[in-house]
């Protein structure tokens, strides 16, 4: 346990050594910024506009500015997470500093899991940037803060099961960019998966969709946790995780 | 106290170390020498348990590399052919850093940290970036990082590449130092170096080992038959070339003498005794005895350099797998 926290604080002190975590929140912050004011401003025209023709519009906050602004979010992770995991290991087999971890007195999976603990603590981190606009709808009205909560509990883990991969991917090269290239190849076919069960109602259609992170993120958004979701999530960081100690043993093999 | 029987180890396309056997006792300080590409990263790494041999067993410290790697690991400090360094990181900061993975902690890593550093001289860099570090001081970094944990067994992966002439004095001093309590294993292409510190020498060449010994017995053992200088002078008038020449032919363990040069009164020989016969006193007895002057008598010292080159050339690897 103390190895593994040893590791994340070493993580996470790189990245905010860089400019990569300042620069990653900043354009977080821009985008997030720009959704929920997108959400916010079209959540207040309907307001008025109901109240000027007089006909019912149901001001769920909740539904019409937290729900949209997640699951924009839920997308743009996908972006941001190839850039928090691609110098993970990658870097570490470039400059040879992965003789100095693999040498040490300390297990392959509390090297990996302190490395997946400090990405998924940088991403937590940047997706509370985006927790500024939500405390704002609390200032001004009174939104239901349980479905945020869950919301966000999506996130990290839809976060963690991508950076899982992530962590993988760059075990498989001494290239940062390849790394980085590749996790953002993979974040972006699990998300059009989706798609598929949009013009195609076969078993094997649906087995496809349900390999979808996004999808499993729906419920999240809406406030709803299912098991079946969670149990998704799980499995793909155990997956990850699980694949990238395997190729840290086979690399030991090979070279 | 490393113990390392039949190891090999094959890559996908070659192979790096093949079928190599030598043992290492507390305190020694081992040298090890081989031409590029030989195979002495590979040992070392193998003995770091950085990666298993594909066949053979290696142990150190009393523990075997591939059962209980925790063991060895904790026992075993490292300086990889790169310092494995964070550009990133402080000095101090990386030290305290390479402590913690190594099990350290509290007032012991701030001692140990100070020590270390003071010992490889980075004390002055201390709160300086790794990155802006010249190469030299990286690789006592390294080095320091290496000895922090006070490890009983210590692997060098050319461990003076890079440093300056005073530097490199400095820390083979610090090596020297450190032996004894520690064993040491050292690779380098520096063949002096050897001579100095090393009271063993491992020669490898593509693979195998083409020698183990002593630096002084294999120094002797490739000696043989000694070569000697001889300068000899007249004391009054000229010199005939001849008369000194059979004198000296007629020294008891000589087999051939050959005249080099004539400069005004002083002649210049190079004089070969018979195997394993020692000559230089004889002919000290002979010239002085027969009336001339000795200006000068030395042995064509056979170097470890030419033992090296001898030993590693393609050929002799050859012999050697045979
Ligand atoms: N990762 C690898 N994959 C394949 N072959 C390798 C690998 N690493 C080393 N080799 C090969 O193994 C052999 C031994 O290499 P090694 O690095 O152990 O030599 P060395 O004695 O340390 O050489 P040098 O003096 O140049 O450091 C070389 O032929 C090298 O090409
Ligand atoms: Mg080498």
């Amino acid at each position: 346990m103390k190895n593994i926290l040893v590791i994340a604080a070493k993580e996470i002190n790189s990245y905010f050594r860089s400019p990569i975590a300042y620069g990653l929140m900043a354009f977080f912050a821009l985008i997030a910024g720009y959704f929920f004011w997108f959400s916010t401003a079209f959540f207040v025209q309907r307001g008025m506009e109901s109240q000027m023709t007089g006909r019912s519009f149901p001001m769920d906050v909740n539904e019409w500015v937290i729900r949209p602004v997640l699951s924009n979010i839920s997308v743009i992770g996908l972006f941001l997470i190839p850039m928090i995991t691609m110098r993970l290991f990658a870097e570490e087999k470039r400059s040879g500093t992965i003789e100095l971890l693999v040498t040490s007195p300390i297990r392959d999976w509390e090297i990996i899991l302190g490395k997946w603990l400090a990405a998924l603590l940088m991403y937590a981190a940047i997706l509370a940037v985006a927790l500024v606009n939500m405390l704002i709808l609390f200032a001004y009205g009174s939104p239901d803060w349980k479905p945020m909560l869950i919301g966000y509990l999506g996130l990290l883990l839809q976060g963690g099961a991508l950076l899982a991969l992530g962590t993988f991917i760059s075990n498989t090269t001494r290239n940062q960019i390849v790394a980085g290239v590749a996790t953002f190849a993979i974040c972006l076919l699990l998300w059009v998966l989706d798609w598929v069960t949009s013009f195609e109602t076969a078993a094997w259609a649906k087995v496809v969709g349900y390999m979808s992170v996004l999808t499993h993120f729906e419920p999240f958004s809406k406030g709803v946790i299912d098991t079946k979701d969670v149990v998704f999530y799980l499995s793909l960081i155990f997956l990850g995780l699980f694949l990238t100690a395997r190729s840290l043993e086979s690399l030991r093999w090979r070279s | 106290m490393i113990k390392v029987e039949h190891l090999t180890k094959r890559y996908a396309r070659n192979v790096a170390v093949n079928d190599i056997s030598f043992e290492v006792e507390k305190g020694q300080i081992v040298g090890f020498l081989g031409p590029n590409g030989a195979g002495k990263t590979t040992t070392m790494r193998i003995l770091t348990c950085f990666m298993p041999p594909s066949d053979g067993s290696a142990q150190v410290a009393g523990f075997d590399v591939i059962q209980s790697p925790m063991e060895v690991k904790r026992r075993v400090g490292y300086l990889p052919e790169t310092p494995p360094l964070y550009p990133e990181m402080e000095v101090s900061e990386y030290l305290l850093f390479v402590g913690k993975l190594k099990g350290l902690g509290g007032n012991e890593l701030k001692r140990r940290v100070d020590d270390v550093a003071g010992r490889c001289a980075v004390g002055d860099v201390r709160n300086k970036l790794i990155s802006k570090l010249s190469k030299g001081y990286r690789q006592r970094v390294g080095l320091a990082q290496a000895i922090l944990h006070n490890p009983e067994v210590l692997i060098l992966d050319e461990p003076t590449s890079g440093l300056d002439p005073k530097q490199i004095i400095e820390t083979r001093e610090l090596i020297q130092q450190l032996s004894g309590d520690h064993t040491i294993i050292l690779s380098t292409h520096i063949l002096p170096e050897v001579e100095q510190i090393c009271q063993k020498v491992i020669i490898i060449a593509q693979g195998k080992v083409v020698a183990t010994d002593s630096v002084h017995n294999l120094t002797n053992r490739m000696r043989g038959s000694e070569t000697v200088n001889v300068e000899v002078e007249s004391r009054n008038g000229p010199l005939e070339l001849t008369s000194v020449q059979q004198r000296l032919e007629q020294v008891a363990g000589v087999s051939r003498v050959l005249h080099k040069e004539t400069r005004d009164s002083r002649l210049t020989f190079e004089v070969e005794s018979l195997q394993g016969r020692v000559i230089r006193p004889e002919i000290a007895r002979a010239v002085v005895e027969s009336g001339w002057n000795l200006n000068e008598l030395h042995t064509a010292a056979i170097s470890l350099e030419e033992i090296f080159l001898q030993l590693t050339s393609v050929d002799a690897a050859k012999e050697a797998k045979q």
